[in-house]
Parts: C-alpha cells; structure tokens; sequence
C-alpha cells in the first residue's frame, strides 16, 4: 500500500500543478527581490536608518546562513555563534585601534580572528562533537558565556563593556569622495552622495553576497550531501564509511570561519565593536530565531528569516506603541503590548511555528524536509 | 557500577575514586591559600554555594537522565522561584524583621515553599504544553523551550519590572558564627544544610521506595519500564514536576544569599548549572552533587587565588574533565 502511494507521487500526475514547484517559485523570487533591493539599498532607502537595517541585514543573511549549516544541514546545536562572530569582529577592531585604520589592520585583525575561531571551533568540536548532540549545545553555552565575561573583563584590550570604537580606511569615511562633479564637490547620482557611505556598504554587500554563494556552493557539494546524511541517520551515514565525528567537526569549523567573516564586517560597517553588538546572548537567539522562521535546512530560508525579524525589530515596535496607547486602561494587557514587551509575542508565535510548521517559512513552502 | 575495562585497585579508587575529589580539592587548595581561617570561610562558602546550586542542577539532570528532554526553560523556573521568594518576602517584612526565632523561620518557609509550590505548578503546565508533544525530537525541545525562556523572561520584566529588587533576609540568618577565627555566615549554614536535606532525600526516594526504582529503571532503559506495564508518563510528569520545584526552590535559597536579583540571574546561573550536570554526569543525583560542590568551591579558591581567573575557571574544570571522562563522574547509565 505504502509502496503504491510513494510511486504516485508529485509526478505522477503532470496535469495537476505541483505546489511544491510553485512554492519553489514563490521563495526563489522572494529571495531575488530581497537581493535587488539590497543591491540597490542606498538609492531606494535614503534615511540613515534605512541604510543602517540594510547592512545590518547583509551581515546577519551571513551569519544566520552559516548557522543553518549546522542546525539544518547537519542538525548541531551550537550556541556559540556569536562567540566566532565576535572572535572576528574584535580581532578587526584591536587591529584597527591598534596599528591605525589602514588595510592591512583589517587584514591581520581579521585573519587572527579567523584563525582564533577555527582553532577553537577544532577544539570544541573534537573534545564534544562524539557525544550526544544535547551535550553539545550546553558545552558551546558555557564557552560563550566565557568569551562574553573575558570580552568585558579583559578591558585593557578590549575596552569592557563601553567596547572599542575606531576609525576605518579612508576608502570608507563619509568624508572621502568618491565622485566630484566639475566643482569638486561630491557628486550625487539620484540624490545619493557618492561617498565612503556608499563604499562601505557596498563593501559588505558584495562581501556578503560572495560569502553567501560560497555557502550555496558548499551545500550543493558531496560534503553538503553526506552533511545531511548524518543529519537523517547517523548510525547509516557512519556504517556506509563517512567518519561522522570528523565531517560534524569540519563543518563546525566552516561555520565558525564564516561567522568571523561576517564578524569582520560588521567591525568594518559600524565602526565600533562592544559586547551587545556581537558576543551577547541576545544576538544569539536573534540567529536561532532567523533561521528558524525563515527554514532551517534550506539556505535561502535565513535569508526570509532575517529580513523579517530585522524588519519585524525595528518596525513592530511602533506598531505596538500604537496597541498599548489604544489599550490603556485596561489593567495588565497595555503592559504586554509595551514595545519593550515585543520579545514576548514573537516568543510565543516562535513556539507556534515549532509546533506546526517545523519547517520555517521556505521549507513550509517549499514542501522540503517534512518530517 | 563498574566502571569500564579498567578495574583496578589505583590509590584514586582507593580512597574513594571520584567521590574524594571535591575533599582532594580542599586539600590542594589549602597550601595556596595559605591562611587556615581564610581557607575554612571559602571553604564554607564554597559548600554553601555548591548545595545550592546541587538544588538546581539536581532537577535538571534528573529530567534530561529519565525524559532526555534539555529544558532550557530550566532558567525561567530559578528566576521566578528567587522573584517570588523575594515578594514574599518582602510582604512579611514584620515577620522579617522581628526578634522573633518562630516569625523567622516563618517567613523563611513561607518563601521557599511558595517559590517551590510555583515550581510544582509551573512544572506541570510547562510539561504538559510545551515539552510533551515533542518527545524524542531533541532540535524541537531545545527550540521550543527557548521560546519558553524568552517567554518567561519577559513575563517576568513585565511584572516585576526590570530594575533590580532587594531581599530584606531574616534578621536570625544574617549574622555569622564565629569559632576562633573563622566566621561563617549563618545563612551558609542554612543553605549547606538544605542542600543536604534534599539530596538525603531524592537519595532514599530513588534508592529505598518503589518509585524510586522505576524512576531509575526508566533512565537505564525506558521502553522496558513501559513494557512491564507501567504507567512511565506519569512518572515524566512527577519527576518534572519536583524538578522544577527543586530549581525554583534554588532560585529561593539563592536570592537570599545574594540581597540584590535581577532577572538576568536565571540566564546566568542555568551556565553554571550546565557545567555542573556535564561535569557531573547526565542523569545522576550523586554526580550533580559532586560536580556543584566542585564548581561551587572552585569558584570561591580561584576567585581568592587568582581573581582574573574566577570566570573561566568552571570552564577549565569542565575541560579537564571532559578529557578525562566524557560522560562526567558519575553518569547514571555508562557510557
């Protein structure tokens, strides 16, 4: 019976449309959009803010990809992302406060950054990544918490809490001109001066974009392939030959490289590096909450995951202002439509969409790993 | 249990293999310290602190050993257990204060049984509606009890607010005891005797009743126990249950023992708890008790001999141990 139902599967009946094909379509062409409008963020969002969300968003698709590639493609929980984000961002950002804001500060900060996160990913990967997978995520919660506490301890480089700020290569000041129309003035094109503003951005856009690709490329590669195996079944995937441990481990390290990549980044996009803006606990739940809203498992599915949290944390906020004032009165409920207060739905429409979609966005419409 | 292929007669197992290890600390510890007195007040300090986070840890690893469930919600369950031990003890602020031994001790119990009572209702609504449907399936637990966590850190802000509270402490437990030269603070005492109150408890519970046997029964093996015909969710659901009193009741001992809380102190404490039910071994009351009175002397040693130290040293302890043996000291089922 059961054998009868597999073989009359989607393709079997080429009349009807597939859903999984249009909801392919639908995901892929969201995801386009996002990226033109991305490519083309300065032009069409002027106000600061706007431009702020925009890289914001390009830094975290890269971080939160690089997430899915443990949590969806190969099912490791880790909570220590944000520990080789800001392995990366700090290793730029001492470099630039100490040797000057020059390339070569972003080049030697950063490799030292990269190659700190993959050491240690080696490390914690080999000592816990043979034991159970639930193991794993406490021992990766204790070594954040310990980078978190060193960051803010260790104040003589790393300024505590107040965090680092510093200058960038001159390439990326707004005060460098890009253009000069016949006056010697900046040149603006739409409106937009071509500034370092618009360098800069560009910078991460493409640095991004790139980095996102590699991670495309990876999945699709034999190791994404055997990634998932271990994924499925671990017992099969070690029986047929694959060394689990080792595989678990590489990928580990891969993400961790890639997390201090976009840690380099982002360094280089704020100008300023402290504990809240890559190392906290909170950035980490942000991440688990992209990946999970938007499809774990699924590559492009953090790309939907992130831009509507980042647009959900910096716009649902003054929707709720609107609920709790239009409450008022009302014994408790305006305190929990406070915007401060916005955690707390998203938590909950968070457990919602554990318990019913699993999938996340882009996996739910592209009817992939239905379990 | 025997423990794996090599059985041998060392010096270690001689003198009471893993078991003497928080006693082989107090003794290294000693020469480094270097003063007697300054070495017997961390000490106790040390074993208060250590009790009380076993109270925490103790459920944790009881519920992850027979349910393989890893609530991370865990953190949520201390945090309230300290804010409502502090509201309550803030509404007997009479009783707090008097001179009175009985109003003492009164308000004391009232605060920690309340905060336990939460614990106890709590665990049941948090194992019916968040972790039941998704036995088994370890990806959605931990997804789904983060939505928890933040769910309940946010209740929390929203009714207690997010600046920190002060716990007025009863007037009997604030003082200390002083032998020779050594003072100790009486609420340690209390804390080092509660701790061990408990755990002679789930001892005798899990070692001399009946339940107790099927409890352990079903860390060892649970699809036998459900075999033999036994009822194993209602044991899931009392186990939760008194896991999550024993954390809020934690979370009591604790608030009291710091004065100020705030509600980031769950989310601080669940990492110390981790290290210690890893260190300890997952499942198992005796590791937890080992692996918090190691952590908790630890931190006091190293915070008094090398205070740059004091943070990461519970990370160092866990490290040490994972190589030396990967599944903790004493984990209820070899590995």
């Amino acid at each position: 019976m059961s054998q009868m139902e597999l073989a009359s599967g989607p393709t079997a009946d080429p009349a009807r449309p597939d859903p999984a094909r249009n909801g392919r379509v639908i995901v892929y062409g969201l995801v386009g959009l996002i990226g033109l409008a991305l490519a083309f963020a300065p032009f069409l969002f002027q106000d600061v803010r706007a431009g702020q969300v925009a890289a914001r968003i390009c830094v975290f698709i890269v971080l939160v990809a690089s997430y899915d590639l443990l949590i969806g493609y190969t099912g490791i929980v880790s909570f220590a992302h944000t520990m080789f984000f800001g392995l990366g961002a700090y290793g730029t950002a001492i470099a630039l406060k100490q040797m000057g804001a020059g390339w070569d500060a972003i080049i030697v900060g950063g490799a030292a950054g990269i190659i700190a996160a993959a050491l240690l990913a080696a490390l914690i990967g080999v000592l816990s990544l043979r034991v159970k997978a639930i193991f794993f995520a406490m021992v990766t919660l204790a070594a954040a918490s310990v980078m978190l506490v060193l960051a803010s301890q260790l104040s003589g480089i790393t300024n505590g809490e107040d965090g680092l700020v510093y200058q960038v290569p001159r390439l990326f000041k707004p005060a460098m001109k890009l253009m000069t129309d016949a006056d010697g003035k900046v040149l603006k094109i739409m409106g937009v001066s071509m500034n370092g503003k618009i360098t800069a951005y560009y910078f991460v856009f493409i640095a991004s974009a790139l980095l996102f690709w590699a991670m495309m490329r990876i999945v699709r590669s034999p190791l994404g392939t055997v990634l998932e195996a271990i994924r499925e079944n671990e017992m099969r995937a070690e029986a047929i030959g694959y060394k689990v441990v080792a595989y678990r481990t590489a990928v580990f390290v891969i993400a961790a490289v890639i997390a201090a990549c976009a840690g380099i980044l982002w360094a280089v996009w704020l100008r300023y590096t402290g504990p809240d803006t890559t190392l906290s606990f909170s950035i980490m739940i942000d991440i688990l909450l992209m990946v999970v809203i938007g499809g774990m498992g699924t590559m492009v599915g953090s790309v939907i995951g992130v831009v509507l949290m980042s647009l959900a944390q910096f716009y649902l906020k003054d929707l709720m202002q609107l609920a709790a004032s239009a409450t008022e009165g009302i014994s408790v409920l305006p305190h929990l439509l406070e915007p401060d207060r916005w955690l707390l739905w998203l938590g909950l429409l968070f457990i919602l969409l554990v318990y019913f979609f699993p999938a996340g966005i882009a996996g739910t419409l592209m009817k992939k790993g239905n379990h | 249990m025997p423990s794996g292929p090599n059985i041998s007669t060392s010096l270690f197992d001689r003198i009471g293999g893993v078991n003497a290890l928080p006693v082989l600390l107090m003794i290294v510890a000693l020469p480094l310290v270097g003063s007697l007195s300054s070495w017997a007040t961390l000490t106790f300090a040390g074993l208060a602190m250590g009790m009380m986070i076993f109270l925490m840890a103790s459920g944790l690893s009881l519920v992850f050993g027979l349910m393989d469930v890893l609530n991370f919600g865990h953190s949520a369950f201390i945090t309230f257990g300290a804010f409502i031990a502090a509201t309550v003890l803030l509404a007997l602020g009479a009783w707090v204060e008097a001179d009175s031994l009985t109003l003492n001790f009164l308000a004391l119990f009232a605060a920690i049984g309340a905060a336990s009572l939460f614990g106890l209702v709590a665990g049941w609504f948090f194992e019916r509606v968040i972790v039941r449907p998704v036995y088994r399936d370890h990806l959605r637990q931990i997804l789904i009890t983060i939505g928890a966590l933040i769910i309940a850190e946010q209740l929390i802000l929203a009714i207690w607010g997010g600046a920190p509270i002060a716990v007025p402490r009863p007037a009997l437990l604030n003082g200390s005891i002083i032998i020779g030269d050594v003072a100790i603070e009486i609420y340690r005492i209390f804390a080092f005797f509660l701790g061990l109150a408990v755990f002679l408890a789930l001892y005798l519970v899990l070692n001399r009743t009946r339940i107790g046997l099927l409890i352990r029964a079903g860390v060892e093996n649970r699809e036998m126990v459900e075999a033999l015909g036994f009822r194993i969710e209602r044991i899931f659901i009392a186990v939760f249950m008194v896991g999550s009193a024993l954390a809020a009741m934690g979370g009591a001992m604790w608030a009291g023992y710091q004065g100020l809380i705030s509600g980031t102190l769950g989310g601080e404490l669940l990492v110390l708890v981790f290290i210690v039910v890893i260190i300890g071994g997952l499942g198992s009351i005796e590791g937890s008790l080992l692996g918090a009175l190691m952590v908790g002397l630890m931190g006091n040693y190293i915070a008094f001999i090398f205070p740059k130290l004091a943070l990461a040293s519970n990370m160092l302890l866990m490290l040490v141990i994972l190589l030396w043996r990967p599944w903790g000291l004493k984990p209820a089922v070899g590995g």
